[in-house]
Parts: structure tokens; C-alpha cells; sequence
């Protein structure tokens, strides 16, 4: 197993008490899979990513829970050693990519930068090995492109420059948070074809946090819905769609348009999800949840195994 | 009658460098064409779309049709009373110091009741009470419910929407595409409807104009379009939509970006990323014959 979270908990204290962002987690990617995260904003799903890069920001701060990598615990190492993992170990991509690569270097620049820093490689080497991966990840004539600078490059081709960056160092997981969002659907679909390659001839761990089940059903093998800082469901993509077990799931499947003939109402879910100091007792969902019933209110579900899959819900208790 | 109709409008942005630079370098005035002799019809009651990506010209056809942008060339022309706009962002469009009271009544041209603003608040799903508060009080379905309540406050015929749920999560994307299904239903309302989202699109729809670069490559009642797409460009589009359905259709590889609108390609702007150009397609630029503007189409190759 590439990565294991168990059980991840993660507070922001603030004056008026503690918030309770994340509320144990559990999830596992398994070398050369795509495990997709899915959930509206505010569900959890960025800061699920930054707590196992080791990036949460103060006074957020990790309150129970272990986070492995390949086995060993990564979640309590001092920030100098995390620092090593990241980039070397782990490779990270961002929705927006300006914000991942310095202006003021050209590309070439930025990839010798990052090889040299996490392997042993003199500069002509590092030079030879960008250019390769340049042309892994599908830049035309990357030796011309070497000396550009981010902005010469169009929001697609910029994206491409940060995963080749993300695997400069052939990390066994990575994290792209979003990296499609800021993408038009034909671009989209390039870089869709590209991580599920990567993953596939390279067996790194990939973990796809975005808010567009479109992306996950293209790329992923299994899929963990987030909701209210919780997975409420978590199977192989196919069953997820296809039968949704969470009444979250089931509407969040029915609310997102599909190509249709005719003009037709979509399935919504009426309100909105709480805020994380306004979280009602029992399950976060029951406001809602068109299947509530007495246990609901009272006691929050944990994720119970049906199949191959788990879904958070009273509704799949065994009676 | 149609209610809104554009006849070969155009509009050009000069995005040269400054003056002195200019002149030192010896450098020509750029313009930018971002909307290239577009013509449309809007009839009353239905929902016009416009898709296309980022660049395409779409948001610019919306300004020209309410007016914040003037034509460089072409007329538009509307023969209703009002039209309003529905803006992307619903955190940039109220106006974070007034109370929804004031930002519902303020298109009105007799200063609203708060019985009127209460009654329209309902209408878009939110509570009579809710005028009393300001926006950062609310989600941003709800800041989207406020300026549809707010648009409809005019009393408009027309409503333009620029990508009205974009911003939104999908559940609450679904309840605003929802209520704007509904309103047109109960009050009669006429959209243009500007989209990235064919999805969305096809939700919504009575008809679709696909836009690239500046022009109108397709348009089409909705149902004809998303089952029998004609120009190569639509049929990229909908074959970059991901697959919901698992239905394991194969999915064409779209290669190429498109081109810099500050140089475009000679011809048919397409014609770097089709599969279908020919010469033709190269020097000629195609016009809208039959709704399609496309040389493999009129020509029968496709």
C-alpha cells in the first residue's frame, strides 16, 4: 500500500472552541491507482491533501489519526524532514498553475532546479533528464520551449510544465488538487489522459481531489466521496455511479447535468452543506436527507463495509 | 418578431502597447477581433445558448447585447422594454455594504415596498426576512438567488446570463438551473444563456450557438445539436464531455489548443485542429450556410 490514512482528525482551535475540519478519515491508495476524492467545497477534501503533504496551515493542527507512506508513518516528522519527502517522495499539482511555477525562471531552469535538489544527478544529466520529461508529459519540442518562461505558455501547456515538475523526482504518490478545474474541457481531457498514463507506466499512487465526478469516472479506479469532513462513501467508480449506497451520493450523482435531449429537472438536494462550527448531531446529512429516520438524528454513522464498498449510513447497518 | 437580433456585429479591443513604446518601435496599433460579424435571433420565451471555451468570444457577444460594450461594427437591435444580467460571480456582483432590500429594489424605477422585495425574495426561493440582511450572510447559491430576484426585479424580457452557475457547487448549481427553468416557465422570461458546460447547456436549451475564436461555427435547436452535431468543432466538444454514463464510448483524443486570437489562423480559424482541412480550409474563411460554417460540411465530405 502506497499511502494509508487511518482514522485522520484535524482541528482549528479558534476562541470559540474547536472546529472539527476532518473527522477521521480513512483511505488508501495502492501503487498505480487512481483513487479520486470527490465532494462539494468546504467538504474537506483540499485539506485532506495538505495534511498528508505535511502543509496544513496554522493553528490548524492533525488531532488523531496516522498518515503512512509505503508503510512508514509520515504525519509527525520535524518540518525539515517532511520537506525532503515532498517534491522527492511525494509530487504535488494545484489547480491553478501560476501559482506552482516562478515567473522569474524559465522552465528549464525550474526542472534542473528540482532534479538536482532530489537526485544525484550533475547538470548535463539534469538538463537531459528534464527535456525527457518534458516530452513525457507532451510539450511540443521541448528543447525550443527549455528557455521560456511560465507566461509563454498557455494555461494547458503550463499545467503540463507543473506535473512534469510534480514528477521530476518519480515520486511514489501524487496529489493533484483540482488540476483540471481551471482548464477548458478539451485541455481537460489532454491532462486527464496524461495522469492516468503516468500512473499506469510509472505505478506512482495518485490521488485526484476534485469537485467534477466527470474527471474521477475518466481517470480513477475507486472514488471516496467527502461530505462535512467525513468520507460517506468510498468503492470502485463503476458501482459508485452506477448505485450510489449514500442518500448524499445518490443526489449529488442525480444534480450533476448529463448531455440530454430534452430539457429536463435535475435531482437537487435542497439546502446547503453546514458550516463547520453549525455540524447537527447524529449525521451530518440527516437536514437534508430525504431517508432520515429516529438513529440519524441521534448517532453519527461510521463507514459500513457493503461489498467492495463503505458507505457512512444507518440506512446499510446490518438490522 | 424576434425579441433581440444581431446583424454581422463585431467588436474589435486595441490592446497595443502604449503610445511612446509604440512609436519608438515603430510598431502598428494591434487590434484584437474578439467577436467576428456575429448574427443571431433571440425569440420570445425561449433560452438561446452560447458555448464555447475560454476565448471564444461568448462573454463579449453578452456585453454587446446589454450594451456595456458598444459595436465596432453591426447593429444590435431589441424590441422588448428591459433586459437584465445575471453576472458569474456572486461575490463580485452585490455590493458588500448595501442590505438585499436595497440591492433587489434598486432597478426599480418607483422605489420598491417591502412587501414587493419580500414577494420576490420568495419567488427565488429565499425568506421575505432575508432583505434585512447583508450578502456575506449568505452562500453563494443564495448571493446567486438574490441577483436573479434582483434581475427580475425590472420586469425584464430579456435575461442575459454569463456562466450564472459556474461558481457553483453542482448541488446548488442544480437548484439555481432549477428555479431559472421555473421562473421562465412562470413569468415568460427570454435567456441568452452563455455557458462552458454543454451539460449544463443541454439542460436548459431550446437552442445552441457553438462559438470558436470570435464566430459562430454552428447553432442549432438543442435537441438537433446534441444529437447530431455537424461542424468538427461541436463534435470535439461533446466528445471532451467525460462519460458519466461508463458507457465505454471511445473517446477521440483532441489535440492542439486554440490559437492566439491576436493571430489567428488564415482561413477557417479551425483548421489547425481538424481532421477534415484541406486547402481550402486554409486560405478560404467559411460562411454560415445552412446554420454550419464549414467548408467539409457544405462541401458533403462530412
Amino acid at each position: 500500500m502506497t499511502l494509508e490514512v487511518k482514522g485522520l482528525k484535524v482541528e482549528f482551535p479558534s476562541r470559540r472552541g474547536t472546529l472539527t475540519a476532518l473527522d477521521g478519515i480513512s483511505l488508501s491508495i495502492e501503487r498505480g491507482e487512481v483513487l479520486g476524492v470527490v465532494g462539494e467545497s468546504g467538504a474537506g477534501k483540499s485539506l485532506t491533501g495538505l495534511s498528508i503533504i505535511g502543509l496544513l496551515e496554522p493553528p490548524g493542527r492533525i488531532a488523531a489519526g496516522e498518515i503512512l507512506l509505503e508503510g512508514k508513518r509520515i504525519d509527525h516528522l520535524p518540518p525539515e524532514e517532511m520537506r525532503r519527502i515532498r517534491g522527492r517522495r511525494i509530487g504535488m499539482v494545484f489547480q491553478d498553475p501560476l501559482t506552482s511555477l516562478n515567473p522569474l525562471f524559465t522552465i528549464g531552469q525550474q526542472l534542473e532546479e528540482t532534479i538536482v535538489t532530489h537526485l544525484a544527478l550533475g547538470k548535463a544529466a539534469a538538463r537531459e533528464r528534464a527535456l525527457s520529461l518534458l516530452r513525457e508529459v507532451g510539450i511540443p519540442a521541448p528543447e525550443a520551449r527549455y528557455g521560456n518562461y511560465p507566461h509563454q505558455f498557455s494555461g494547458g501547456m503550463r499545467q503540463r510544465v507543473v506535473i512534469a515538475l510534480a514528477i521530476a523526482a518519480e515520486p511514489v504518490l501524487l496529489i493533484a488538487d483540482e488540476p483540471t478545474t481551471a482548464l477548458d474541457v478539451s485541455i481537460q481531457a489532454q491532462i486527464i489522459t496524461l495522469l492516468k498514463r503516468l500512473a499506469r507506466d510509472h505505478g506512482t499512487a495518485v490521488m485526484l481531489i476534485t469537485h467534477d465526478m466527470g474527471v474521477i469516472a475518466e481517470t480513477s479506479q475507486r472514488v471516496a466521496v467527502m461530505y462535512a469532513g467525513r468520507v460517506v462513501e468510498v468503492g470502485p467508480v463503476r458501482e459508485v455511479i452506477k448505485a450510489p449506497l449514500h442518500p448524499y451520493t445518490v443526489g449529488l450523482m442525480g444534480s450533476i447535468p448529463k448531455i440530454s435531449m430534452e430539457k429536463t429537472r435535475l435531482i437537487q438536494i435542497d439546502g446547503a452543506m453546514p458550516r463547520l462550527n453549525a455540524i447537527p448531531p447524529g449525521c451530518a446529512f440527516n437536514p437534508r436527507c430525504p431517508k432520515r429516520f429516529a438513529r440519524c438524528l441521534a448517532e453519527r454513522p461510521d463507514p459500513i463495509a457493503v461489498g467492495a464498498r463503505a458507505a457512512a449510513c444507518w440506512l446499510h447497518a446490518a438490522s | 418578431m424576434p425579441l433581440l437580433s444581431l446583424r454581422a456585429v463585431s467588436r474589435d479591443f486595441d490592446v497595443s502597447k502604449p503610445w511612446l513604446e509604440r512609436a519608438l518601435e515603430r510598431e502598428p496599433r494591434r487590434l484584437l477581433r474578439a467577436v467576428d460579424s456575429v448574427d443571431l435571433e433571440v425569440n420570445p420565451g425561449e433560452t438561446l445558448a452560447l458555448v464555447g471555451e475560454s476565448g471564444s468570444g461568448k462573454s463579449t457577444v453578452a456585453r454587446l447585447i446589454v450594451g456595456l460594450y458598444a459595436p465596432t461594427s453591426g447593429t444590435v437591435s431589441f424590441s422588448g422594454r428591459r433586459m437584465q444580467m445575471i453576472f458569474q460571480d456572486p461575490y463580485a456582483s452585490l455590493n458588500p455594504r448595501w442590505r438585499v432590500h436595497d440591492i433587489v429594489a434598486e432597478p426599480m424605477r418607483i422605489l420598491k415596498t417591502k412587501k414587493e422585495v419580500g414577494e420576490l425574495l420568495r419567488q427565488v426561493g429565499l425568506a421575505a426576512e432575508d432583505a434585512e440582511r447583508y450578502p456575506h450572510e449568505f452562500s453563494g447559491g443564495q448571493r446567486q438567488r438574490i441577483s436573479i430576484a434582483r434581475a427580475l426585479a425590472g420586469e425584464p424580457d430579456l435575461l442575459v446570463c454569463d456562466e450564472p452557475t459556474s461558481a457553483l457547487d453542482v448541488s446548488v448549481q442544480a437548484q439555481i438551473l432549477n428555479l431559472m427553468t421555473e421562473l421562465q416557465r412562470r413569468l415568460g422570461l427570454t435567456y441568452v444563456f452563455i455557458s462552458h458546460n454543454l451539460a449544463v447547456v443541454s439542460q436548459v436549451a431550446d437552442r445552441v450557438g457553438v462559438m470558436y475564436l470570435g464566430r459562430i461555427v454552428e447553432i442549432a435547436p438543442a435537441r438537433e445539436l446534441f444529437s447530431h452535431p455537424r461542424h468538427p468543432y461541436t463534435r470535439m466538444l461533446l466528445d471532451a464531455v467525460p462519460d458519466l454514463a461508463l458507457s465505454g464510448r471511445p473517446r477521440t483524443p483532441v489535440a492542439g489548443e486554440v490559437p492566439n486570437p491576436l493571430d489567428p489562423p488564415s482561413g477557417c480559424a479551425f483548421n489547425p485542429r481538424c481532421p477534415h482541412a484541406n486547402e481550402r480550409c486554409r486560405t478560404e474563411k467559411p460562411a454560415l450556410i445552412d446554420n454550419v460554417a464549414c467548408h467539409a460540411v457544405a462541401e458533403g465530405r462530412i
